[in-house]
């Protein structure tokens, strides 16, 4: 917003919606997203520090209020894993889960923070691109969902053998008869296609979105009192609904990286 | 929305967090929550153990304060036996020893009696020799008729 030039819609959209690149090689690819990479890491940062400094004092007598909730927290997480996959949760599904959804969720929340108000504080430090929302860049939630979809290939390995997911890939779930197998290939294809798309993109979906609408109530905040008071009316109730959204979707897109790796656990 | 190298350096983020997760996280607090489960278990096994022992151990007391009133009619019984018994046996002994006495007595006056009569007849036989001789003392002598004196007093 305290950018030197004039200041139209489309300005304002693009001045919030554009990230600050940093290059690390040659060509269209080899640029980061400086922001999205050290706002996730420093949300992340924060939010594994502070659980482990919990369970790091951590005690198996009476719970404090601090370790309880982060019980809460993680027996919630463990309860759905364990409704969904059947094995040793211990070792890797139910933390992922975890992780997944700590990281989500803290990720999706910093969209609550006030948008013109925080590009104030970045414009401050000097920063005038940044984006907060790591979540609202598609390339944090396709990393999310393609790492989900390495380890369900992995785990699809490591289980069943890779004769056994190949015996998987062309037989399932239409039948053995040869016949079928062009179709069960096409299936499958599909469906390990679609599974990463739908999984990054609902969630990238659901917060641009949101913060598309934030930015929408902030453009009709500057029309005038009119404007001013509906838009402000419209934000308190998009950023409480927003609360829904960003718990849901991050509840979303770990239950959906159990699944997957429950499947991928589980002979067809 | 553009992919760029953000999504490979998010993803090694990603794998970070999880093996962090995975390794620091989630196995302490694990832990500390079955530890917990488990205490709570034994603590519940305890008290439900404390109540059945409380359960025999009031059963086990009365059976004692049973088998204590028990024994002490027994013993009540055999001493009112026993107490029957002595009083039956110094009643025996009472008799017996009065027996005896009534015996010994009845030996003593017999041999009072005979004493008596035995000193009567000698008195009556003294006297009857006393009269005789008054009345045959001139003719009887003394010296001559003393073994026929002798053979009367010893019948008499």
């Amino acid at each position: 917003m305290a950018s030197g030039a004039e200041l139209t819609p489309t300005s304002y959209m693009a001045h919030h919606l554009t990230n600050l690149t940093g290059s690390v090689g040659e060509g269209a690819f080899w640029t980061l997203h400086i922001d999205t990479l050290v706002m996730s890491l420093l949300i992340g940062i924060v939010s594994f520090g502070f659980l482990w400094w919990v369970v790091r004092g951590a005690t198996s007598g009476v719970p404090s209020k601090r370790q309880a909730f982060v019980e809460l927290a993680i027996e919630f997480i463990d309860g759905q894993v364990k409704s969904t996959f059947h094995g040793d949760r211990h070792a890797f599904v139910a933390p992922a889960a975890l992780t997944v959804f700590v990281w989500v969720f803290m990720m999706n929340a910093v969209d609550f923070l006030p948008i013109d108000i925080m590009a104030a504080v970045y414009e401050l430090l000097g920063l005038h691109n940044w984006r907060s929302v790591p979540t609202a860049d598609v390339n944090t939630t396709f990393a999310l969902a393609l790492s989900v979809w390495l380890l369900m290939i992995f785990f699809n390995v490591k289980v069943k053998g890779l004769g056994g997911w190949i015996h998987e890939l062309v037989c399932t779930p239409f039948g053995k008869n040869p016949l079928l197998w062009p179709v069960n290939i096409l299936f499958n294809l599909v469906e390990y296609v679609s599974k990463p798309l739908s999984h990054s993109l609902r969630l990238y979906g659901n917060i641009y979105a949101g913060e598309i609408i934030f930015l929408l109530l902030g453009m009709w905040a500057a029309t005038g009192l009119a404007g001013t008071v509906f838009g402000t009316l419209l934000g308190a109730g998009w950023a409480i609904f927003h609360i829904l959204i960003v718990t849901l979707q991050a509840f979303i897109f770990m239950m959906l990286t159990v699944v997957y790796l429950s499947m991928a656990h589980e002979s067809h | 929305m553009n992919i760029n190298f953000t999504l490979i350096s998010q993803a090694m983020a990603f794998a970070i967090f999880i093996w962090f997760t995975v390794r620091f996280v989630w196995p302490p607090l694990m832990r500390a929550i079955e530890n917990r489960q488990k205490s709570i278990a034994d603590g519940l096994a305890a008290g439900e153990r404390g109540r059945n022992e409380l359960e025999l151990a009031s059963h086990r007391s009365a059976d004692v304060v049973r088998e204590a009133k028990h024994r002490a009619t027994d013993i009540i019984t055999q001493a009112e036996k026993r107490a029957a018994e002595i009083v039956e046996e110094a009643k025996a002994a009472a008799r017996d020893e009065g027996d005896r006495i009534i015996v010994g007595a009845k030996a003593e006056v017999e041999q009072e009696v005979f004493r008596a009569r035995e000193t009567l007849r000698q008195q009556v036989a003294d006297l009857a020799l006393a009269g005789a001789t008054k009345i045959l003392r001139r003719e009887v002598d003394a010296k001559a008729h003393a073994d026929l004196l002798a053979s009367i007093k010893a019948e008499l």
